[in-house]
């Protein structure tokens, strides 16, 4: 028996989030005294080595001309093959878009319980208990799951990767498909920053910026801090800011290592996405703003003023002043 | 051409949250409960704009829960759904609600089925693509544009950190996005009429169980926020750095 661990990389290229998931992966199947194997669409055999370091006991290449494309249900058709083929009882994915598309077929295909959005290791003391985050990070479940087979979808910035083994040889693996009835016409990805679900770092800001050629402060930050930036709805809204930027309840939920909230005055819905950030720094004019009870270190003063000051001090600390 | 529209119910988006019988189950007590926003803003007005423009001939509601959750029912038919399932049992497991959705998308003979992309309280994104899988049909996720055309559907759907346009086949499950569509509000025609639209109530469909949720728990309260003089932001900085270790 075996944990399995899905990735999909980009070119054969991987991300921090990859990383997690094997180590996360690793560290579950030490528990269970099985193996860690981790499945890779997307990547070379040479490339899929690396993951090796972070805990895979043996890294397997799925290749077929027809994966080229994402078709959720010939993706669910190669990693069931292979799944069975390497003896999976858990399989642990990520909690990306991919994975959410994939993991719930997948829980059919493999008669398997599912616990999606993990945020910690199971607890295999009693049972198979899993915990997630529920109600927008308002509380935590933990689900119990009852059969043999076992589907885990992890969020980011669970645990951090580890380095837990050594590189290993690749070996490819070659599923039976049937043809894609998919075709991409289009795709759109930006480059340079990294996407904001797999930020560690991330500034956000809101309508206390007043306009979107008020922008260079925050994107300033942002850089000199290696930050991904975000907003507030109202501002996507406006179109002062691009919608991939909505962080909160009805935008994409985060949970950096550090949020950075500016002008943002903290309504619930916002805090619903973004509240289990590890550290909260919040600078706004209002006293009373209700983002300082959800913050770990609070600034009040005119960020026009505190946000230029806050560059110069990151820059002094890291020598480039 | 059946459309399916699948509407949930949630606590509203300010609902304060707790639990009761030892954590082991969510207090309903003084919560008010809403249509999921996914599934009424996104999710059913594309499926009417798609009816309107001709592709479709019949907007069906699928809805797994109780009696109690009629008026949620009722009010997507106001918005203007020709009709309603509802699945008389709770909706307490994600497989169990894709087993009901299943069985009505068979026994109505739809070809193109629209969710919300998650519910906004278990957040799971589960239902759409078990569906998918137990229809044996494509499914695209996360979609914020679809056209459709003969047998064809155009979808643009969210991807990690961009955008990914696709040409897929019907039968077709889609789960809505934000910007699918824009949110309408029932007029008084609508409500007047929509109590006269059937709602059919069926039993139950079989489905196994593999999960449960043994237990809540409310994570730990922030410890109180530090606060930093506005003029001193190196000091802000040596916290983040030597405290927080954060840079
Ligand atoms: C169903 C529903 C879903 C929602 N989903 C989301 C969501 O996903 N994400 C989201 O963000 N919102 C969401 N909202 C909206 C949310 O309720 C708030 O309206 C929104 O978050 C407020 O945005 P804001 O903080 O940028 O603006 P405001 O509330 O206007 O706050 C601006 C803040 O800037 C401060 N400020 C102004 N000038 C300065 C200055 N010079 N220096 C320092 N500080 C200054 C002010 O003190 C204030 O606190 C949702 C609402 C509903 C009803």
């Amino acid at each position: 028996m075996s944990v399995i661990v899905f990735i999909e990389s980009k070119n054969s290229a991987f991300k921090k989030a990859d990383f997690e998931a094997v180590s996360y992966a690793k560290r579950l199947a030490d528990q269970l005294e099985q193996s860690c194997t981790c499945l890779v669409i997307g990547s070379d055999v040479s490339s899929a080595r690396v993951l090796g370091v972070y805990g895979a006991d043996r890294v397997v290449c799925i290749q077929h001309e027809a994966l080229k494309a994402f078709d959720g249900q010939l993706y669910t058709s190669a990693i069931a093959q292979a799944y069975s083929a390497y003896e999976g009882q858990v399989l642990i994915l990520l909690h990306s878009s991919t994975g959410k598309t994939l993991a719930g077929r997948l829980a059919v295909k493999l008669e398997a319980g599912l616990v999606s959005g993990a945020n910690g290791l199971p607890d295999i003391s009693q049972g198979f208990v899993v915990p997630k985050l529920v109600f927008s990070g308002k509380a935590i479940a933990k689900v119990e799951l009852l059969s043999d087979h076992k589907i885990i979808s992890l969020m980011s910035n669970t645990l951090a990767p580890e380095e837990l083994g050594s590189a290993v040889e690749a070996s490819s693996f070659e599923p039976q498909l049937a043809a894609s009835g998919l075709r991409v016409i289009d795709r759109s990805t930006q480059t340079g920053t990294v996407p904001l679900p797999e930020a560690e770092r991330v500034v956000s800001a809101g309508r206390g910026l007043k306009g979107p050629e008020n922008w260079g402060i925050i994107e300033e930050l942002a850089e000199v801090l290696g930050a991904t930036t975000a907003c507030s709805r109202p501002v996507a809204d406006a179109d002062w800011r691009p919608h991939h930027e909505h962080v909160g309840q009805t935008g994409i939920a985060i949970r950096p290592n550090l949020y950075i909230a500016i002008g943002i005055s903290g309504a619930i819905q916002h805090l619903a996405g973004v509240n289990n950030s590890k550290v909260i720094v919040v600078i706004n004019k209002d006293p009373e703003a209700p983002f300082f009870k959800a913050a770990d270190y609070g600034v009040c003063g005119d960020l026009f003023e505190v946000v230029p000051r806050l560059i110069q001090s990151i820059k002094k600390l890291k020598g480039t002043h | 051409m059946k459309i399916g529209v699948c509407i949930s119910k949630t606590p509203e988006t300010t609902s304060r949250i707790s639990f009761k019988n030892n954590m082991t189950e969510f207090d309903t007590e003084g919560v008010s409960f809403i249509m999921n926003p996914y599934d009424e803003w996104y999710a059913l007005v594309r499926a009417l704009e798609l009816k309107e423009s001709g592709v479709g001939s019949e907007v069906i509601i699928i809805h797994v829960g109780g009696k109690e959750n009629e008026a949620i029912i009722r009010k997507a038919l106001a918005i203007g759904a020709d009709r309603a399932l509802r699945y008389d049992t709770a909706p307490d497991d994600a497989l169990k609600v894709a087993h009901q959705i299943a069985d009505a998308v068979r026994k109505e003979g739809i070809s193109l089925l629209f969710l919300g992309k998650e519910t906004i309280d278990y957040n799971g994104a589960e239902v759409a693509a078990m569906v998918a899988e137990l229809l044996d049909w494509p499914f695209a996720s996360f979609v914020n544009k679809i056209d459709v055309q003969d047998s064809k559907a155009t979808v643009r759907r969210e991807i990690e950190g961009g955008t990914e346009t696709a040409e897929m086949e019907l039968p077709l499950v889609i789960s809505a996005s934000k910007d699918l569509a824009q949110q309408r509000i029932p007029n008084m025609r609508g409500i007047m009429m929509a109590k006269r639209k059937p709602i059919d109530v069926l039993d139950a469909v079989d489905s196994p169980l593999r999960t449960k949720i043994q237990l809540f728990e409310l994570p730990q309260e922030k410890t109180g926020v530090t606060m930093v003089d506005p003029e001193d932001m190196d000091h802000l900085v040596r916290l983040l750095h030597e405290e927080a270790k954060v840079i």
